[in-house]
């Protein structure tokens, strides 16, 4: 199960997020890593440093790329510019899948470069799944959509969040990004089980998951990946692998980020349940 | 309410103005109030109005995008003032929304944007244009494309009057009213500093800056903003440099851009000779050369 269609048929194991304020420290120590997971967008660009950080790392390191701006839910045309530049950068990092979120973010042609929730329709399903596939048709590699936080509900939809994420999927035909922060995140602000979510999701499609903190306040949280992983959301990933299986797993540290080290050490937690999950098997 | 008249309505709400205390607004776009108007399409929960939902949306865009241009353009940040900054950067915003993929082109508007609308710099709009120009040739220098560079022994063969070179993509080429290079520099100098710097300190560095401003007098500058070992420089060339660079820039063959350069230049006849050797010398070291591109 986790090596599978939709990740490339790769049996990757706990990466971390590439970030420029650990670049020094990944290129002069060289730590072990299983992988990087790098924002497409960061590297969409024709040369200078960041290219050639990047042509660095993947000297030595297998790496995973992740969007933020393909907007599938978005009910405008693709972005040509934004494909080729992608599908330029493919080549170049042979990531083995490509992930971007299931959300909206753009209409007539003006960006709002956020992640923006969907009406849960089955008109919004079907456009979104149509562009996954399309982008899946021209990248030519796997391509798995990332549930997203969210802060809003519309009057409109006609279903709940993970069947209209299990709605996209199989019409898309396509792999799931899971992230278990997301997840516990929404449920907070929308009042559901999360775990009822996890339990919901086509588990032969979780090409990758997500792990990640978050922040508290009065009324909702908010998804910043600015902290250590919570216990509730360590409980929902635990029940991810237990369905899944051992799947390629990353920590999203973007703001306050602190040393390498104490990033890699609080993704490397995630090994609690990858072995126990390995144990249980072999038992 | 179908997909696409959903996110254009919940677009216009994100995209309006914050407040000055940064809420949201209560006028909804196009009038009316914007309770009613969030109302039609955002449930409430059991601890959030429909507007309160819609408000984080409406922030997070707003706070965003601001501190991507505040990241981008600290120089003019610096000549305008960080209040008017601000209030010039959400009218730009307003005008001129994002219609890039990607946070990076956020500005690529910004210099022709100021140059139509003059009421935000005020009398310092030479100056606001001139960093504005400085800080986008410095964003196109950081990530632009290089190709294989000519090297000093590859131009000493066949430089006749008819050769054609290509300045690298990456080398922006810019004339400006005000040093505004060394204003850069300086500004930021100060938020490398302000990092580690108590309350005390920035307030001082604040007033630094602000004199520093106020201080610059203007002074014609040409500049190369290029790239040595993936860092972006600005250097300062002369006049005569500037116009060779410039019209090899557009395709012209070397003897007709260095005709162009000395048109109407001080530089004595006895002397243009050398100084074209040395500059050529120059910047080949510094690899601004690539082959020309073949016509097919």
């Amino acid at each position: 199960m986790p090596a599978n269609r939709f990740n490339g048929f790769t049996d990757y194991g706990i990466g971390i997020g590439l970030r420029a304020p650990h670049y020094q420290h990944i290129l002069t120590r060289k730590p072990v890593v299983d992988w990087f997971e790098i924002i497409s967008e960061n590297f969409m660009i024709d040369g200078g440093r960041p290219l050639h950080i990047l042509d660095q790392i993947l000297e030595q390191y297998k790496v995973v790329q992740h969007g933020v701006s393909m907007y599938f839910g978005s009910a405008e045309k693709l972005n040509r510019e934004h494909l080729w530049r992608l599908k330029e950068l493919v080549k170049r990092t042979k990531t083995p899948w490509l992930s971007d979120h299931l959300c909206w973010g753009s209409v007539d042609g003006r960006y709002t470069h956020d992640l923006l929730p969907m009406p849960y329709t089955f008109e919004a399903a079907r456009i979104t799944a149509q562009k996954v596939r399309a982008v899946q048709d021209f990248l030519e590699i796997p391509v798995a959509v990332e549930n997203v936080s969210s802060y809003a509900e519309y009057h409109v939809s006609e279903m709940t969040e993970w069947e209209f994420l299990n709605e996209v999927v199989e019409r898309a035909d396509c792999g799931i990004l899971l992230d278990v922060n997301n997840i516990y995140v929404s449920s907070q602000n929308h009042n559901f089980d999360p775990l009822k979510y996890v339990n919901s999701v086509p588990a032969e499609r979780v090409a990758q998951i997500h792990i990640a903190g978050h922040s508290r306040y009065r009324k909702y949280i908010l998804d910043t990946h600015d902290h250590p992983v919570i216990d509730p959301v360590w409980k929902l990933y635990e029940r991810a692998i237990q369905r899944a299986g051992h799947t390629a797993t990353l920590l999203e540290w973007d703001d306050s980020i602190p040393s390498f080290q104490e990033v890699h050490d609080e993704a490397l937690k995630a090994n609690r349940f990858l072995k126990s999950t390995v144990l249980a098997k072999a038992v | 309410m179908r997909l696409m008249e959903l996110q254009r309505t919940m677009a216009r709400a994100v995209m309006q103005p914050l407040t000055r205390t940064e809420r949201m607004q209560q006028k909804a776009p196009g009038g009316g109030k914007m309770r009613v108007y969030a109302s039609r399409f955002i449930k409430p929960n059991d601890r959030l109005t429909s507007f309160e939902r819609l408000e984080i949306y409406n922030r997070q865009y707003w706070f965003r995008v601001l501190s991507s241009m505040i990241e981008d353009f600290p120089g003019l940040r610096a000549v305008l003032g960080g209040r008017r900054f601000e209030e010039a950067a959400k009218a730009y915003l307003c005008d001129r929304p994002s219609r890039s993929f990607t946070l990076r082109n956020l500005g690529s508007r910004l210099e022709a944007w100021l140059r139509k609308n003059p009421k935000w710099a005020g009398a310092k709009q030479k100056l606001a244009l001139d960093i504005a120009r400085l800080e986008w040739a410095d964003i196109e220098a950081f990530d632009g494309k290089a190709e294989e560079a000519l090297r000093p022994e590859d131009l000493s063969g066949d430089a006749g009057p008819s050769l054609q070179l290509r300045l690298q993509p990456y080398i922006q080429l810019l004339d400006m009213h005000y040093p505004v290079d060394d204003l850069l520099l300086e500004v930021r100098k100060d938020d490398e500093d302000t990092d580690f710097a108590s309350n005390a300190f920035q307030e001082r560095r604040k007033r630094k800056r602000v004199q520093a401003v106020a201080k610059l007098k203007p002074a014609e500058i040409y500049l190369v903003v290029h790239r040595v070992d993936y860092s972006v420089y600005f250097r300062r060339v002369d006049r005569e440099e500037f116009l060779i660079l410039s019209a090899l820039r557009q395709g012209k063959p070397l003897g007709k851009a260095i005709d162009i350069a000395f048109r109407k230049s001080s530089i004595a006849l006895a002397e243009r000779a050398p100084r074209v050797q040395e500059w050529f010398q120059n910047w080949a070291t510094l690899g601004w050369f690539c082959r020309a591109e073949k016509k097919a």
